[in-house]
């Protein structure tokens, strides 16, 4: 059960592969952006009513040059979208046989935490999809997010199954981490809109160096910039919640004090902070949104930190493997 | 922190006297330090600031971390130690952040919360002159009743969903209704900022009046433990805890199982102890890692366990000692170190003189498990095939100086100045439970058996529950200040539609107070209902 979930961790990564080559046909071959489209139309049109001589033609009659290629690009991106979804169920059989292997919730470590966060990252992207088809330009960099973070959870995490510790054998278990890594695959997600919406704002600006160029063909900048705002405002309390509630809650049972400044701890408060002072940096008129939008990008630098470099780099509680401890 | 930073003008400055300067100063300080982008700046130093107690080693977390980096960077330590880098969460540096934060939090939420309340107990205004001119409006529509009617209507269907209402009669015979609604989110907003200084409060008073002390219990009734702070290994009282104030409880430890999985790891740990307090009868409980014992004012919970060999030492004249040694494990599968002193021991009947160069110490390493292949490390944590690997030194142990010394290793200085020389082979002696060894001297140390030890954290926090309080309702108000909107709508109804000048004419517009772009769809199906209902 182990090897097949570890097999099918491989093609889940080679289904975002291939889902996110599709994102990358679309967003070459495909559509336009709104903004686009709506710039071009009325010179057609006006093109249209002189030639036919008719009050209103339809404006198809008239894009017939673009359309085998406007058709490819939207092709791409079904099929991207669908790989996805694809990709998402193997995620999940991921998911599902490797807690089969272990006889548990699969949160146990690093690897299998990235592979969570990840997952809800990827089932709340289609979800955002399914609701507002017209940000699947994103599609691109959500997939390029997700196939980095599982390769380094292949790469740098990867820790064979095996039982829980007993430190880890309590309730607050399964309402700890899942809320954290609910809250982190949402955050996660929002780093996408949120990055997009500077490379936009660049763009519409007239900048046209590298990043900036990426901002040709993703949705209008009020929209990203929304998008980034509701995934953090429904993010935060639930980050809120499982690292700052539940989080103590857990700690005064099983180390005897509710906050202790453990390098995880000092992180997950860093990024609290963070993210809170975008949420205020939002909410104040004075501060553009430009500014509020790179404040929720630090918040993702911190939890990129928290759970790489903190693993990696400084011991304490939450690395179970203290000499002696449990 | 106002949302609004911008919203009052200052009133037209008198003419500067130098009181009035001294005044404008400190009105024009508060005003900086309550303002948001202040808020902001703190937030952010506060960041940061939290970050290098995640680098160096912190002194309450790990006191010997922080000697380890003493030794290693024996430069930079001490600067750091300055700049309290070993106790970052409780330098004054840090301190001067958060209350700041928290000051400019107070003059921000006091004024708002007057605010709050005055806005809370007004009535909605009265429509403006021109809904069209809203951001949302719906075009005028006529209706068979008369302008009253539709009023009492419209007033029954906002208030269904929930808004508060104001009919007003025009003096022109038409009726507008003024409704509003969401001022939870301004509730909300002030319940969390509120709910952060209860947590501070509560953080700050559980540090006054909690305390903590740390102990090793060895399995036994003869290493029983009460709770007074001498007992204790390592110990930390508020500044309002006075010693005789600890909860009087004595605890015992009868009992320890762990139980391991086929590669070594952990499965589960369960302590037994008889507990007895205000000195009633013992009585049985289990605790065990996630589920501390709970008892007045004190939480036991168990932090590590290990194993403590039972040693019989026979001296020169026969007499015997017998010590029971906890070794402190080194990694997961329990290798463990410890030392074993004998100060009084090979004292001469005759003239009951102790010679302090007589004086016996072994220190070495502990295995439940040996390798079979001969590595000084355990392969189980498990008493599989336990041994003792022992050096023993004799001379003098150095114990009497006064200055207290680790009891898990001998004393250096007394090895490096050779008052304490090494009297057995180069490689560590091997011991199985049961054998014994006999120096050079004639003297005969016996390793028994083992006993369990587990350590303790013991602790009380009287303020945990507001701080947990604090915390449920600052997340309650969090959700309610991001779900929350606060809007306005209007609704108009002017007589004369019809041509007999009977019916009327319904006008309605919306105005969104915060951030909201689905108020267009709440305002037209809100439009739209009114229109069915009447």
């Amino acid at each position: 059960m182990a090897e097949l979930s570890n097999n099918l961790m491989a093609f889940t990564v080679l289904a975002y592969l291939a889902a996110m080559v599709g994102y990358a046909a679309e967003y070459a071959f495909g559509n336009r952006s709104h903004v686009g489209r709506a710039a071009a139309r009325p010179a057609r049109q006006l093109v249209g009513a002189g030639a036919l001589g008719a009050a209103v033609p339809p404006p198809d009659d008239v894009v017939e040059v673009d359309r085998p290629q406007r058709d490819l690009g939207k092709i791409a991106g079904r099929i991207a979208v669908g790989l996805n979804a694809a990709g998402l169920l193997l995620h999940l059989g991921t998911l599902v046989t490797r807690a089969v292997a272990a006889d548990r919730m699969p949160w146990g470590n690093m690897y299998e935490f990235i592979l969570s966060v990840t997952f809800v990252g990827s089932a709340t992207w289609l979800g955002v999809l399914s609701r507002k088809p017209a940000v699947r330009h994103l599609g691109l960099f959500v997939a390029l997010t997700l196939v980095v973070l599982l390769g380094a959870a292949g790469l740098i995490a990867y820790t064979p199954v095996g039982p829980l510790v007993p430190a880890l054998n309590s309730y607050w278990f399964v309402i700890h981490v899942s809320t954290i890594i609910l809250a982190s695959g949402i955050l996660l997600l929002g780093a996408v809109p949120a990055a997009m919406f500077l490379i936009k704002t660049g763009y519409d600006q007239g900048k046209r160096r590298f990043p900036f160029t990426l901002g040709k063909r993703v949705p209008e900048a009020p929209a990203l910039e929304r998008l980034t705002f509701r995934l953090h405002a429904f993010a935060f309390p639930l980050f809120t919640f499982g690292a700052l509630i539940a989080g103590p809650l857990w700690a005064e049972a099983s180390w005897g004090r509710y906050w202790g400044w453990d390098p995880k701890e000092v992180w997950a408060f860093i990024s609290w902070v963070v993210y809170a002072c975008y949420l205020h940096a939002r909410a104040t008129p004075s501060v553009k949104r430009s500014t509020a939008t790179w404040i929720a990008l630090i918040g993702f630098a911190t939890m990129l930190m928290n759970l790489f470099g903190v693993n990696l780099f400084f011991s304490g509680l939450h690395s179970y493997a203290d000499p002696g401890g449990m | 922190m106002t949302a609004i930073e911008d919203r009052v003008a200052p009133p037209a400055a008198p003419p500067p006297g130098p009181t009035n300067r001294v005044w404008a100063l400190l009105r024009n300080s508060w005003r900086q330090l309550t303002s948001m982008r202040t808020a902001l700046l703190l937030l952010f130093l506060l960041a940061i600031a939290a970050i290098p107690g995640s680098v160096f080693p912190q002194r309450p977390v790990s006191a010997e971390d922080v000697s380890r980096y003493f030794a290693a960077h024996p430069k930079l330590a001490p600067v750091l130690d300055r700049l309290g880098g070993f106790d970052v969460y409780a330098s004054a540096w840090f301190a001067a952040i958060y209350l700041l934060l928290f000051t400019s939090l107070v003059g921000c939420v006091l004024p708002r919360l007057r605010e709050h309340l005055r806005s809370v107990r007004m009535v909605p205004p009265d429509a403006p002159k021109r809904l069209d001119r809203l951001p949302q409006h719906a075009p005028a529509r006529a209706r068979p009743e008369d302008p009253a009617e539709v009023a009492k209507i419209v007033v029954a269907t906002l208030r269904r969903r929930r808004f508060r209402t104001v009919v007003r009669e025009q003096p022109d015979g038409g009726w507008t209704v003024a409704a509003e609604k969401g001022h939870l989110k301004e509730t909300g907003n002030l319940l969390f900022h509120f709910a952060l200084l209860t947590v501070l409060i509560g953080v700050g008073f559980g540090h006054w009046y909690g305390w903590h002390g740390n102990r090793l219990l060895v399995a036994g009734d003869d290493h029983g433990f009460c709770n007074t702070v001498p007992q204790y290994d390592e110990s930390a009282l508020g500044p309002r805890v006075d010693p005789a104030d600890l909860p009087n409880f004595c605890l015992e430890l009868t009992g320890f199982t762990a139980s391991y999985q086929p590669n070594g790891t952990p499965k589960a740990f369960l302590a037994t102890v008889a507990v007895s307090e205000d000195g009633g009868s013992p009585r049985s409980r289990s605790f065990t890692v996630n589920d501390p014992l709970r008892l007045h004012h004190a939480d036991v919970h168990l932090l590590g366990h290990g194993y403590a060999p039972i040693l019989r030492y026979t001296d020169r004249y026969g007499e015997q000692q017998r010590r029971v040694v906890p070794f402190l494990p080194t990694d997961t599968m329990l290798t463990s170190e410890g030392v074993a002193q004998f100060p009084d021991v090979n004292i001469d009947p005759k003239t009951d003189k102790r010679d302090e160069g007589l004086q016996v110490g072994f220190e070495g390493v502990y295995l439940p498990t040996v390798a079979t292949d001969g590595s000084p490390r355990s392969t189980y944590p498990a008493q599989r095939a336990p041994a003792l690997f022992l050096t023993a030194y004799r001379g003098d142990l150095g114990l009497d100086v006064g200055i207290p010394g680790s009891v898990y290793a001998l004393d250096r200085g007394q090895l490096a100045n050779g008052e304490l020389k090494q009297v057995s082979g180069a490689r560590p002696h091997e011991l199985r439970p049961g054998q014994s060894w006999t120096l050079d001297d004639g003297t005969k140390l016996e390793f028994l058996g083992t006993e369990q030890f587990v350590t303790l954290a013991i602790r009380y926090d009287p303020t945990q529950p507001l701080v947990l309080g604090g915390a449920v309702a600052g997340l309650i108000g969090l959700m309610l200040s991001l779900a929350g909107r606060r809007r306005r709508i209007w609704f108009r109804a002017l007589p004369g539609a019809e041509p007999g000048g009977g019916g009327t004419l319904m006008t309605a517009g919306g105005l969104p107070r915060a951030d909201y772009p689905g108020f267009g769809d709440e305002f037209s199906r809100l439009v739209e209902s009114t229109q069915r209902d009447l």
